[in-house]
């Protein structure tokens, strides 16, 4: 990642790799820092990047990622967008339970994640593919 | 791909992970680790993970499998140095880390490696009488 | 806008024209509002200080308070509520202190008389309420800061973590628990035990009046942080309505040691660490 990084645009960042996955953490921590999250907030958003990160890669077969700066007027936030497209999510609400997985993980990826965020938007399709909108406010 | 080293002192193998592992870095050391405890005969493992500043399920899962595997090669596991910050994360994630050791910072883990094997031996001379006046 | 150029000029010539008249009966009405909390002098300096920029911006020609010409005129508004929101003046006594100006006004334009008198004073009152409503804003808006600051204080006031023994540490929770304030117990708790590399905290809910679901999680979820760090904690001093709320709620504490009070939870570590403690009465057949 170089320095002088414009916080102000939307940073695009693609998923193809690991080291990808760590690129992603890299630039989610650099934005969430900028909006000065609380300690315990930025390393909840990163850990929930990192999760979603992973997903896009193992089951959306790579994708991209958006980091945005929000404003809602009162408060400032993180808003990062997963996009793949990749198979989709056949049964959602599945997907969404603790402990389930096709991947062989631990199955706390996506129902992690949510819980880790304020807001967790997700859409999918068979012919779209997958994606996740989560966004952290400041307090 | 970069390595997570092992350090060995005396007994005990300890591995300080200080950068941002990629998920290939953290199985590699997984698999690092294990050659390592059977080519040194260490009983001790303790990793350092107080430069991570987040451990998602990836590398939870990681440390459970290091603990398990140790714990067949006859190694105690013990995990030092979690941050206030990633260990509320883990807690709000859903991740207990079962089956894992833990300890503040590296001393307090040397400490517990110590009185584990300690009870081990204790256990092990303890059964012996036993043993004879069991069999007159 | 408040008073165009015309009226304006005229309430510059007014209030010039009868300075000291204007600032004396102003200060006398005031002065009967706030019931001898503010001293004759203060309230004077504050009088003369809002009756020279309200003419000040009036000799300028019109006057509209938001426009950029007005801005000593907002300064000496927003001086006075802060003064007095700070000093812990109602909203009332504060607002009074500007609304008393129509009273005097009100002599002033009456003695002139002329043909334009009642427009006149309708003009000036409009002015004056406008001017009170500004006030009366920014008396709000400083008390709104000052509660906000006070929360903040409180937050960091009633958290303390006490170092009980060489490896033990405790906190004593005093007063309602809502979800921000167990926020930052549970990171200054978890803090502490690895700056002070404590592997035994205590937290002590003595002085907690309730416990609801949500704190419960808070508390709940602080212990098992601690043992994904490497530390135990003890809750001690449960009362037993919380007690009754906790099985209630059917909240699991599961394998959580609890202890009745500091006490016995310190005494509990101290035996865990093999610390020898006294018995406190000998036993009967020792």
């Amino acid at each position: 990642m170089t320095a002088g990084v414009d916080l102000g645009q939307p940073q695009a960042q693609a998923i193809r790799s690991d080291e990808d996955v760590v690129r992603v953490r890299q630039l989610v921590r650099s934005v969430a820092v900028a909006v000065k999250l609380s300690l315990v907030d930025q390393t909840k958003v990163v850990t929930a990047a990192s999760e979603l990160a992973r997903n896009t890669l193992v089951y959306g077969g790579g994708g991209s990622v958006d980091v945005t700066i929000v404003d809602n007027g009162r408060r400032k936030g993180v808003q990062i967008v997963f996009a793949d497209s990749g198979p989709g999510i056949p049964d959602l609400d599945l997907a969404l339970t603790d402990g389930y997985t096709t991947g062989g993980g631990l199955g706390l990826g996506l129902s992690g994640a949510r819980r880790l965020v304020d807001e967790f938007q997700i859409e999918t399709s068979a012919e779209t593919g997958t994606r996740i909108t989560v966004t952290k406010w400041s307090r | 791909m970069e390595r997570v080293p092992i350090l060995k002192i005396g007994d005990i193998l300890l591995v300080s992970i200080q950068l941002d592992m990629s998920d290939q870095t953290a199985v590699q050391l997984q698999e690092d680790l294990a050659e390592r405890i059977v080519a040194t005969g260490c009983h001790g493992v303790i990793i350092d993970i107080t430069a991570l500043d987040i451990v998602d399920s990836f590398v939870g899962r990681m440390l459970s499998t290091i603990a398990s595997i140790s714990k067949v090669l006859d190694a105690e596991t013990v995990v030092v140095g979690m941050r206030p910050a990633v260990a509320i994360t883990l807690v709000e994630l859903g991740l207990s880390l079962n089956g894992i050791r833990t300890a503040l910072n590296v001393e307090r883990g040397m400490e517990l490696i110590a009185a584990a094997r300690a009870d081990e031996l204790e256990y092990q001379l303890d059964d012996d009488p036993d043993a004879e006046t069991a069999t007159p | 806008m408040a008073l165009n150029a015309e009226e304006s000029g005229r309430l510059a010539a007014l209030l010039g024209g009868h300075a000291e008249r204007v600032t004396a009966r102003w200060t006398e009405i005031v002065t009967g509002s706030l019931r001898g909390r503010l001293s004759q002098a203060e309230l004077r300096r504050q009088v003369q200080d809002l009756h020279s920029a309200i003419a000040t911006t009036a000799g300028q020609g019109a006057i509209d308070l938001s426009a950029e010409s007005s801005g000593e005129l907002r300064a000496a508004l927003s001086e006075l509520s802060r003064g007095r929101a700070r000093q812990g003046f109602s909203a009332t006594e504060t607002t009074i202190s500007i609304f008393a100006l129509k009273d005097v006004l009100a002599e002033l334009v009456q003695e002139a008389g002329g043909a334009d008198a009642l427009h006149d004073y309708i003009a000036f009152s409009n002015l004056v309420d406008e001017l009170g409503l500004f006030t009366f804003e920014s008396f709000v808006r400083t008390r709104e800061s000052l509660i906000a600051d006070q929360a903040e204080q409180l937050l960091e006031l009633s958290t303390p973590v006490v170092k009980l023994w060489e490896g033990v540490v405790a906190v004593p929770l005093v007063g309602t628990l809502d979800s921000a304030r167990a926020q930052v117990v549970m990171e200054r708790l978890l803090q502490t035990l690895v700056d002070t590399g404590s592997p035994y905290a205590i937290i002590d809910i003595t002085g907690v009046p309730a416990v609801d679901t949500q704190v419960a999680q808070h508390i709940l979820k602080t212990v098992v942080a601690a043992r994904l760090m490497g530390a135990d904690c003890i809750i001690s001093g449960i009362r037993p309505q919380i007690a009754q709320t906790i099985v209630a709620l059917g909240i699991e504490f599961g394998d959580i040691a609890t202890k009745a009070s500091l006490a016995d939870a310190l005494r509990h570590v101290l035996r865990l660490t093999g610390v020898e403690t006294a018995r406190r009465q000998p036993r009967r057949d020792a």
